[in-house]
């Protein structure tokens, strides 16, 4: 039996993993970017603390993710077995791009422009809502892109504390030794990825045009 | 709310009563500087690099906040002005002009007046009338983006943009230094007369010492953030003081050629 077969037979089944995967990367996202957007915002100012931050943000990502999601499963409120636990790693892996472009994307910004603009009467979140941000607006995609990258293909791994996704054809199919399943939960993904990547890549090229 | 056009009674439109502004590490870039701008007069501050002129005319629009001393804008104190009121009172074009690249020209022009809540179709109206004022037909440079214009275009965008709100005053950090020597002599004659016509109060930064002579009713010259003096353009190069002669030097007559002039 071919990969695709395996995939056709069982579409409902992938259908719905594929689902799920889309659903534990949509959440660490929205969380990522919650917390990473404002945070990244707050530290452009502060660079003492911003090397704090983005310090703590790279060791968590050299974390390998199997150890992560190992590691998380006995801490209280947000561990155990299952999503929720996937969407609290996920996001921090997601974290150390989004901060890090909008920190860099914001801090590039033409500084006779931004002075500009406070010059001639803006407050500051007017400068920072109509200026700065519009224009680190490429560079904090970018950032946005490279961690739906990330997450995509960390998610495969979360199958393994039971959250779900594509990644459970993959480690069923490490169980079983049969490529053809492993293939069922990768090829998806692998399409997953690149149809975000080169979304998000549409939006970030029209917002550089601006 | 108090604005700018309404505090007039002053003679002074600026005035600084012995303001220093000492960086947090305690080098003063401005010392002690002492100075009035009268209505209505084009006052230069010239000087060489680093000697604080840039920092005094951030003083004035409070970008910058004296730590000694006061500045009078109006008759009334800088630091007792609400900052963003202030700003919108004062008109600031800077080297490059500052154009916001994402706007479009016309978006840029209507800034402040756009701050200010006017009504869109005052905005539209005052926008054109500004843009046809530095000399840029509407329907041709309205919907262009800054990117899309020559170095002169973006100077006369950034005037328009400063005088959009009709501010009483304008701040101008060498707005012509990056421009070549043929479009900044266009740009300097219609500047002087435009300034003449509008009668407003202006503070001009150069370090060129023919751009202060042709432009200021009144040179200010300031040597390592201390004012050397104050000056009628044609009493500048006939002043004593060695600081103006440094100056008097770079336009090819010194003490030496003086007699020959």
């Amino acid at each position: 039996m071919n990969w695709y077969e395996f995939l056709l037979r069982n579409r409902n089944e992938v259908f719905e993993r594929s689902l799920e995967h889309v659903g534990l990367v949509g959440a660490s996202m929205a969380i990522s970017l919650a917390i990473g957007l404002p945070l990244g915002i707050a530290l452009v100012s502060r660079p003492r603390l911003q090397r704090w931050v983005i310090g703590a943000a790279n060791v968590v990502q050299t974390i390998p993710s199997l150890a992560l999601f190992g590691f998380l499963i006995p801490v209280p409120w947000i561990g155990g077995i299952g999503a929720s636990t996937a969407i609290v790693a996920l996001s921090l892996y997601a974290l150390l791009p989004i901060l890090r472009n909008t920190i860099t994307g914001i801090a590039e910004v033409d500084p006779a422009v931004v002075e500009s603009a406070r010059g001639m009467g803006m407050t500051s979140r007017q400068v920072l809502w109509q200026v700065q941000l519009p224009l680190a607006a490429p560079v904090l995609l970018a950032g946005i892109r490279v961690a739906t990258a990330i997450c995509i293909g960390v998610t495969t791994i979360a199958a393994a504390i039971g959250a779900g996704g594509l990644g459970v054809f993959i480690f069923r199919g490490l169980a079983m030794v049969n490529n053809q399943v492993i293939l069922a939960g990768a090829i998806p993904a692998a399409c997953l990825a690149i149809a975000a990547d080169s979304g998000l890549g549409y939006f970030q090229r029209s917002s550089a045009k601006r | 709310m108090t604005s700018l056009s309404d505090g007039f009674q002053d003679r002074y439109a600026l005035e600084f009563r012995a303001a220093t502004y000492r960086l947090p590490s305690g080098t003063p870039l401005i010392s002690g500087l002492t100075l009035s701008v009268a209505r209505g007069e084009t006052l230069v501050l010239l000087g060489r690099s680093g000697s604080g002129k840039t920092t005094t005319l951030k003083l004035i629009n409070r970008l910058l906040e004296p730590t000694e001393g006061e500045i009078f804008i109006t008759g009334r104190s800088s630091v007792s002005w609400d900052p963003i009121q202030l700003r919108r009172g004062i008109g600031y074009v800077i080297q490059d002009a500052g154009l916001f690249p994402h706007w479009t020209v016309e978006r840029n022009v209507g800034l402040v007046p756009r701050l200010e809540q006017w009504p869109e179709e005052r905005i539209q109206a005052r926008v054109r009338e500004m843009l046809s004022l530095v000399g840029l037909p509407p329907e041709e440079f309205a919907k262009r983006r800054p990117s899309e214009l020559s170095g002169g275009q973006k100077q006369r965008v950034g005037v328009a943009r400063a005088l959009a709100a009709d501010p009483p005053i304008l701040l101008m950090d060498e707005p012509f230094g990056a421009l070549d020597p043929i479009t900044r002599i266009d740009l300097q004659k219609e500047f002087r007369a435009l300034a003449q016509r509008l009668q407003k109060t202006i503070v001009f930064v150069t370090h060129d010492v023919r751009e202060a002579l042709f432009l200021g009713t009144r040179i200010a010259l300031l040597d390592q953030g201390h004012l050397v003096g104050v000056y009628a353009p044609a009493e500048f190069l006939k002043a004593t003081e060695p600081e103006v002669h440094a100056f008097a030097a770079s336009l090819g007559f010194d003490g030496a050629h003086e007699g020959a002039k």
